[in-house]
């Protein structure tokens, strides 16, 4: 029998080892598709079914899924990135200079890491926003906004953190416009700049300290987040529902039944 | 005399002493509350096809974009050379354009300060939990209190010289005043659509409306010393 690539595949996810690590086993039954969400650690923090109507693109319009995936391109493209990138001053500057010019593909890679970078505060700015209109904050989901409020600020502080990284006159001025107003804080502003920077002035301790928030810090911090939402997501019962539940229901409910009634 | 009553109410959660049990359902805090059998799909494999492709369009949009525009880099850091202006990213460029007007105790402190906390606390808000239109009840009352804090706001602006923020604000106490002169009857669509908007989302329009434009300008209406220049007539 000829061997195709689904009979290899087929072959291979009856052996003992694929059996030992993905235990749902094969199918495409109910049970199995459950299990396929409920038997993986990163899976099961989904719900294993989701309510049909909250699959159009009305209700969610994939904001949080899209902000995800910029996450997923940005944590990809940035380890790219860590391999050429030395944080000292000046090297930094050269080697984002030499994956201008010099790395095959260098100048794409920072281009998909800095546009990802955009979108993903953009995308986070408007999924919250989405919810928000939808109603989708309200008990018992309060907490999972408060969560993604440090989100918000998590992805803002990664932009800009990133923003220095490169070394140029934009990198400086933008961090030295930043973070002089943080010594506006009454009291401890001055110390609060002095931990930033390292330093009293934006020099290479801080690129290094901004390095180390941006490439380590901030990314597991968001991770960690990112976990508990999607997991609070399915503790709170699913996404919110605008009908069935108590919230936007007085309003629109009216407008909804008057378009209705004026059909 | 009053007739003996023929129950009494305990508090039992053993099953086999105590078989009747009335579960009392408040309205708020029901995560699962089945009102109907609603029509479900399975995670896996519908939600992640879904989920795949709508990420798959993003990053073809995403490489596209990085294919024919590069990000930007200029001269090496020069601690000597300050550019005019020098500009923060664009998400904060909302912020440095409040920073113009005030001290930066209050722009870059107190301001933002006060946003994040309001984001935080707007889900433990209880009033209004009906999302009834705004002007549906207590009519006179609120369109006093609302007129008094937009006039406050415009006031505020005005002294201040803050056009900038002032002309989100006039626009959307306009907004309000149409609002509270349309019927939830009324026969425009628009106007039935402005009645029914409760307080809240009042607040959040207007914070997104002033939001877009102090950004915007702060990206492409502000030149050297923070001056008002047209993007077009560089
Ligand atoms: C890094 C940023 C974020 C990511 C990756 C993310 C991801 C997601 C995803 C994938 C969902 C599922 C449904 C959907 O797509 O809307 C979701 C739901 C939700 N998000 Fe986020 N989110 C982020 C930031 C935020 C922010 C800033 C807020 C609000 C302040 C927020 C509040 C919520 C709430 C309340 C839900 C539940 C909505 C519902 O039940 O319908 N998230 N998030």
């Amino acid at each position: 029998m000829p061997g195709t690539i689904e009979t290899y595949f087929d072959k291979l996810e009856r052996t003992r080892v694929w059996r030992s690590i993905f235990r749902s086993g094969r199918g495409t039954s109910k049970l199995h598709n459950a299990l396929a969400i409920q038997q993986n650690v990163f899976l099961h923090l989904f719900p294993t079914k989701v309510r049909k109507r909250m699959l159009g693109l009305e209700a969610t319009w994939y904001l949080g899924t899209l902000t995800l995936g910029t996450f997923i391109v940005l944590v990809v493209t940035g380890i790219l990135l860590m391999l050429y990138y030395h944080p000292s001053v000046p090297r930094a500057y050269s080697d984002v200079k030499d994956l201008q010019f010099v790395v095959s593909s260098g100048l794409f890679l920072r281009n998909l890491h800095r546009w990802s970078a955009h979108a993903m505060v953009f995308l986070a700015f408007a999924h919250m926003f989405r919810v928000f209109y939808r109603g989708a904050y309200r008990t018992p989901r309060e907490f999972n906004w408060v969560v993604g409020v440090v989100l918000l600020l998590v992805t803002l502080l990664l932009s800009y953190t990133g923003y220095l990284l490169p070394w140029d006159q934009l990198a400086f001025w933008a961090i030295t416009v930043g973070t002089n107003i943080s010594s506006a804080v009454p009291l401890i502003g001055d110390k609060i700049r002095f931990l930033l920077l390292g330093g009293h002035l934006v020099n290479a301790n801080a690129l290094l300290r901004f390095y180390v928030l941006h490439c380590v810090i901030l990314p597991l911090t968001a991770v960690l987040f990112l976990a508990v939402h999607f997991w609070r997501i399915r503790k709170d019962g699913g996404l919110y529902v605008r009908e069935t539940e108590p919230g936007v229901t007085g309003a629109d409910k009216q407008l909804s039944n008057q378009e209705q009634g004026s059909r | 005399m009053t007739p003996p009553k023929d129950y009494s109410a305990e508090v039992n959660s053993n099953m086999r002493v105590s078989q009747r049990r009335v579960l009392f359902v408040t309205r708020r805090t029901s995560p699962q509350v089945k009102v109907y059998d609603e029509e479900k799909v399975q995670t896996s494999p519908e939600v992640l096809i879904r989920a795949l492709l709508a990420v798959e369009c993003l990053i073809i949009a995403l490489v596209l974009m990085s294919l024919f525009f590069n990000a930007p880099l200029e001269g090496v850091a020069n601690p000597t050379n300050t550019p005019n202006p020098a500009k923060a990213p664009w998400y904060f460029l909302g912020l440095q354009e409040i920073l113009h007007y005030f001290p930066p105790v209050v722009a870059g402190v107190l301001i933002p300060g006060l946003l994040v906390t309001a984001l935080i606390i707007i889900p433990y808000f209880d009033i209004n939990i009906e999302a009834d239109g705004l002007f549906l009840k207590n009519r006179k009352r609120r369109m006093m209190l609302s007129m008094i804090v937009a006039g406050s706001f415009s006031l505020f602006f005005l002294f201040f010289k803050v056009y900038v923020a002032l002309v989100p604000t006039v626009i959307m106490t306009a907004l309000v005043l149409l609002a509270a002169f349309s019927s939830p009857l009324s026969s425009s669509r628009f106007r039935r659509y402005l009645a029914l908007r409760p307080i809240f989302w009042w607040i959040m329009t207007w914070f997104l409306f002033e939001l877009i434009v102090l950004t915007a300008v702060g990206t492409f209406f502000r030149g050297p010393g923070w001056s008002w220049v047209w993007p077009w007539r560089s």
